[in-house]
């Protein structure tokens, strides 16, 4: 209990240092990309509870992920002006779920205000797991890697292939998100010192979450599940029913890192459902260490944020589906655990041989 | 006595293979019970049937006045049956005590929601949970195992580790599969009063075994399968001059019978 109390305080305070080293540095415009990291590292934290934890791949939560950011962006800025007759519409505006404001060239716009328009798609997000992972929860390994695989590549082509959600270009005039009021997620100006709190404040409370889980009954039997599935079977943990509900758990993390990033970007395009974004999460976990919420957290802030800020240039897909290819050869386990050192130096001890005889 | 598990017609097939045919039996409340037989009897698919890893063909199983043919393993267990396995399926990378815990998980309730948001009754439960898996290590002597990592103990040790698992859900009825494989002499004979021990706090036990010297010491009856089907169902004296049996055990002569 306090060793997890400690370790999230610690995550508190490197999170203000960061803030304040920009600030001192006068660097403060790096706030965007690590604000925007921190959305993509809420996706990384809940993938990692379902492949590090319950042992269960998934290779399709871009496609969670692209659903709740395109879902949230189509309810926010398409125009329900002209339906505004019907009685759905009327019901609607009736209970406050739509705003009127204006577009760029100053048109009224009647759509969805970003509360409702973010709970409608979470939840959709959450429906749709349940109902994929069902049947596809049943599959193992490979086969199961597949099926995510297949989900991924069916919402990259939806949203590539619908011209109602842009196409190539996706949705863009995304509105800001004001959670409270003076607490407002992107819509642009001022502000970016508050969005980084209030992003990486989220990111906390889902680690704080995560980590109760882990520690309870639940992450226990999650843990057993990975394991050895039929003891704990055997063990009357209901494993179906465990596997879907992490399942649908990670989706939803997914899902609102979606409509957040969204939102603050103004923006989203069908590059956030690609098949290399899921890679890309999914080689993050693994260089993290699959069983490490940490890990997997310290490497999403830092390969995020290097991608973000461009280092790979255009060897950014090919950095992450390298890095997953070298982790799963030679360190299966992760990069980051307890045994590393134990490990490098047998691997030089190696190396040293290897050099001694030729 | 009443019988705890009662089983009726029980057939189970394997393509031509009828691995379970037409077997029936009963498993009085309290009682230690062997299930015997040559390899390929059948045995290990019984067990399967039992505790609900496969679903049979035909017949019924009541355990404790409940059909639980049919049900998933785990809605079994949580009726109060706990099994060990004959490869040991221990949990990797979960110390000892961990491995335990799991045993209480059908006695606990803190669910997903519970377990985010930490809820206070969780941390109880949390320390219920904990101090009987100590009570549990303790009755099997392994108090001083419980925070090495369970997969890194010896063999012998993991066994005892498996069944304290078992133990952990109470288990009205407790199912061992070849519990004393690879075990020496002295494992065996511990074994054997560990289960007269396990017996004697009221559980009901149902085993199969290789080991003669171990079944014919602990069991109330004996259950004798052969190519599928029950050949002999009888005390422990009965069994061992039952004529079948020791044709069954002793090379069968075919031509003769």
């Amino acid at each position: 209990m306090s060793a997890k109390f400690l370790q999230i305080s610690g995550f508190a305070v490197a999170i203000v240092a960061i803030q304040i080293v920009t600030q001192l540095t006068d660097s403060s415009f790096l706030l965007t990309q690590l604000t925007m990291t921190a959305y993509y590292s809420l996706l990384v934290i809940g993938l990692c509870m379902l492949i590090g934890y319950a042992g269960q791949i998934s290779l399709g939560h871009a496609g969670f992920f692209a659903i709740g950011g395109y879902m949230s962006a189509f309810l926010t800025t398409h125009d329900l002006t002209v339906l505004k007759g019907k009685p759905f519409v009327a019901l609607l505006s009736k209970f406050g779920l739509l705003v009127v404001k204006k577009d760029l060239y100053g048109a009224e716009l009647l759509a969805f205000h970003p509360w409702p328009a973010c709970i409608l798609s979470v939840c959709t997000v959450l429906i749709v797991a349940y109902v994929i992972g069902g049947p596809v929860l049943k599959l193992k390994g490979h086969y199961l890697a597949m099926a995510t695989l297949g989900f991924g590549i069916i919402i990259y082509r939806i949203v590539l292939g619908t011209s109602g959600l842009g196409a190539a270009d996706g949705l863009s005039g995304v509105p800001g998100f004001s959670l409270f009021p003076g607490v407002m997620i992107g819509g642009g100006g001022p502000g970016k010192i508050l969005n980084y709190y209030v992003a990486w404040g989220i990111v906390v409370a889902g680690m704080t979450a995560l980590l109760n889980l882990i520690g309870s009954r639940v992450g226990r039997a999650l843990s057993a599940i990975h394991g050895a599935e039929d003891a704990a079977e055997a063990m009357g943990i209901p494993t179906a029913n465990y596997k879907l509900r992490v399942f649908v758990l990670s989706a939803g993390f997914a899902a609102i890192a979606g409509v957040l990033l969204t939102h603050y970007n103004g923006s989203i395009g069908p590059s956030e459902a690609s098949v290399m974004k899921s890679v890309r999460y999914v080689a993050i976990v693994a260089i993290g260490g699959m069983t490490s919420l940490w890990g997997a957290i310290s490497m999403s802030l830092i390969l995020n944020y290097l991608s973000l800020r461009g280092s790979f240039g255009t060897y950014d897909d090919a950095v992450f589906g390298v890095i997953l290819i070298l982790i799963m050869l030679f360190a299966p386990d992760g990069l980051i655990r307890r045994q590393v050192l134990g490990d490098l130096k047998s691997l030089f001890g190696r190396f040293t041989r290897k050099g001694a005889v030729t | 006595m009443t019988p705890l598990l009662s089983v009726e017609n029980l057939s189970k097939r394997f393509g031509g293979l009828k691995a379970v045919n037409e077997v029936s039996f009963t498993v009085p409340e309290g009682s230690i019970k062997a299930l015997i037989g040559p390899n390929g009897a059948g045995k290990t698919t019984l067990f399967n049937l039992i505790s609900g890893v496969i679903a049979p063909d035909t017949g019924v199983i009541n355990f404790g006045g409940n059909y639980v043919q049919g049900l998933r393993p785990h809605q079994i267990a949580s009726k109060g049956m706990a099994r060990t396995f004959q490869h040991i399926r221990l949990f990797p990378k979960m110390s000892v005590l961990e491995n335990v815990m799991i045993g209480r998980h059908i006695h606990s309730k803190a669910g997903f929601v519970a377990g985010m948001l930490s809820m206070p009754y969780t941390w109880s439960e949390e320390k219920r949970i904990k101090a009987k898996a100590h009570d549990i290590l303790a009755f099997l002597e392994l108090e001083n195992l419980a925070d090495i990592e369970a997969t890194s103990l010896s063999y012998g040790q993991q066994r005892n580790v498996e069944l304290g698992r078992a133990l952990a859900c109470e288990p009205r009825l407790l199912l061992l599969d070849e519990p004393a494989a690879g075990l020496n002499m002295s494992e065996t004979a511990e074994l054997g009063s560990l289960i007269s021990k396990i017996r004697d706090t009221g559980i009901t036990v149902l085993i199969v075994e290789h080991d003669m010297t171990l079944v014919m010491e602990i069991s109330d009856e004996i259950l004798v399968l052969s190519y599928g089907k029950k050949i002999a169902d009888d005390i422990p004296l009965a069994v061992q001059s039952n004529s079948e049996v020791i044709n069954v055990y002793l090379g069968e002569d075919e031509e003769d019978a």
